[in-house]
């Protein structure tokens, strides 16, 4: 088997003492696509800042492509291929869009016109200051940024999180994408957990801070009694 | 301003279309050479203009561009003032060689503090910025053997620029050489600010944390234009010390250190010609006020301060850019 793309072995990680991941072992291959589903609190946004390199990881390695990343910064990291569009979005509100685009960009075949053209909206809205997108356009724009680092892997933290239907369609249409046309691997962390599961290959299920289950993606959807054990939904009668 | 025409779909052609030069721009430098004709007679407050707007330009690529607020910045200013002044009394006179001596001093001071400076924000960055300067300061006090302390560095003596220009009574060649440093020093920081790395500074700024994450050392980022800004401040005090001849504790005191910060504030922040004018209006305000009522000429620059600051967000730079914008018959 070829070598994966980000593999995690037995990591321990958290924030000072507290330890939030316990355990966790993952392997993402090239072009792969993971959905991690979980309730809120369990360790989903622990597991993208230690892949960042923002947590303290106390036990196990993490290895990018055969090489240890355990210890690098993670501006190392991100340069090596790790994207990452955080919850919080995190867009610089005085820079506009372009700058915020600009900001990010390394050469690749991620450039502000492909990101217009998966994001058109970007292209109509390139003077505008962050301070003053909405809140889909603000999550188009974290996403755009991620991509123009030109990222083999990227980590996406709830993108669809308060988003309107219409614009949830649009993110959804661009992950897609990224996956399928680009081929782009990526790591989902999502409460819709029905969209998740369609647009990925693998899922894993994680309760306090361990995986508790694993499972291609299409077997999990059909798997309804697990679903709503550890997430507390099913497919056919989503929580609202 | 950002061009609205078309677009630039390289960093590259973005930051260029960024940086082309506006008439307004041109026309404030045309106006520098103004005190030739008009203020004959003020050309040596003129170069004190100069010489004040060029350390409040280096304040605002750390203030402005990076979010680091210092109030110990004169410790470079003064660094630059007694290098350029010991090192023209006990080695040669010659300015151009002495400014250098002016910024290596300061740059490099700077560079081993960027260390200490990077690791830290907010409250605990402002105090240690603060300490630093307290600490250069009564360094420079207390080596009253080289620095001359409380009495100030005598002796200095500086030949003229090029061994032709003479420094006169009047200012004519303290005006001339300050302006000229001035704006070379100007297309530098401006060049920095509108590549790559000034923008990433700009995202630093907003959000340090975020910044890694899309492949920017903060921290690095953050030494380099700390010590870029020291040197720059270096070579205004070593400016000052050529152009005045004497060195005092005045130019490394907590006094000038704060000034900057209200000049910078006023004029506003991050906008690179905030500084110049901040530095405009302080120093002509002081000269005038102080005219009338030597005790109390801080109080009109006090109003004015908290007046910006609670109606222009943007200093008086950012209320002139929001009216013009607004004439022009667009949104700010």
């Amino acid at each position: 088997m070829a070598e994966p793309l980000l593999a995690i072995s037995d990591v321990r990680a958290g924030y000072g003492d507290a330890i939030v991941l316990d355990n966790v072992t993952l392997e993402i291959p090239d072009h792969g696509s993971l959905a991690v589903l979980g309730r809120n609190g369990v360790g989903k946004s622990t597991l993208f800042l230690t892949i960042m390199g923002y947590t303290n990881v106390s036990r196990g390695t993490i290895v990018w492509r055969g090489r240890d990343i355990t210890r690098m910064a993670p501006h190392r990291r991100a340069r090596v291929g790790i994207g990452w569009v955080a919850q919080e979005r995190e867009i610089f509100p005085s820079l506009s869009v372009e700058e915020n685009l600009t900001v990010a960009s390394r050469p690749g075949r991620w450039d502000l016109k492909s990101v217009h053209d998966l994001f058109p909206r970007l292209a109509e809205r390139k003077n505008s200051k962050g301070n003053q997108l909405s809140g889909g356009e603000q999550q188009m724009l974290a996403i755009a940024r991620a991509l123009m680092t030109n990222p083999a892997l990227l980590l996406l933290d709830e993108p669809m999180e308060g988003l309107a239907p219409i614009i949830v369609e649009e993110v959804e249409r661009a992950i897609r994408r990224m996956i399928k046309d680009e081929g782009t691997a990526i790591v989902l962390v999502e409460q819709h957990a029905e969209i998740a599961l369609s647009l990925t290959q693998q899922a894993v299920l994680l309760e306090r801070g361990r995986i508790v289950h694993r499972a291609p993606s299409a077997e999990l959807m059909r798997d309804s009694a697990t679903l709503n054990r550890y997430i507390g939904l099913s497919i056919e009668a989503p929580a609202a | 301003m950002i061009a609205t025409t078309g677009t630039a779909l390289t960093p590259h052609a973005y930051l260029q279309a960024r940086s082309r030069w506006g008439v307004i721009e041109i026309a404030f430098w045309l106006a520098t050479l103004l005190p030739f004709f008009l203020f004959p007679n003020y050309l040596s407050l003129a170069s004190q203009i100069a010489i004040t707007a060029l350390f409040a330009l280096s304040l605002d690529l750390i203030l402005g561009y990076a979010g680091i607020v210092s109030l110990g910045h004169a410790a470079f200013f003064g660094l630059g003032a007694y290098a350029a002044g010991i090192f023209s009394k006990f080695v040669w006179g010659e300015p151009l060689s002495g400014l250098v001596v002016a910024a290596v001093v300061a740059g490099v001071v700077g560079y081993a503090t960027s260390f200490i400076i990077a690791r830290f924000r907010h409250l605990t960055l402002i105090m240690i910025t603060l300490g630093l300067g307290f600490l250069v300061h009564e360094l420079a006090n207390s080596a009253h053997f080289i620095t001359g302390g409380a009495d100030g560095l005598q002796g200095v003596r500086i030949w003229p620029i090029f061994n032709y220009f003479r420094f006169d009574l009047y200012g004519y060649t303290a005006y001339s050489y300050s302006l000229v440093v001035l704006f070379l020093t100007f297309l530098v920081a401006r060049r920095l600010i509108n590549s790559p790395f000034g923008l990433a500074l700009r995202g630093i700024r907003e959000n340090p944390n975020r910044m890694p994450a899309i492949g920017a050392s903060s921290r690095a980022h953050i030494r380099k234009i700390y010590t870029i800004s020291a040197t720059i401040a270096g070579i205004a005090g070593g400016l000052l010390a050529q152009t005045t001849e004497t060195v005092s504790l005045g130019s490394i005191d907590f006094q000038r250190s704060a000034d900057v910060v209200v000049m910078l504030v006023l004029g506003g922040v991050g906008k690179l010609y905030g500084g110049l004018l901040g530095a405009i209006i302080f120093m002509v305000a002081r000269d005038q006020f102080s005219g009338l009522n030597p005790q109390f000429w801080y109080f009109p620059i006090g109003v004015l301060l908290v007046a910006v600051v609670m109606f222009l967000p943007g200093g008086i730079l950012g209320g002139l850019s929001r009216l013009l914008a607004g004439i022009r018959g667009r949104r700010p």
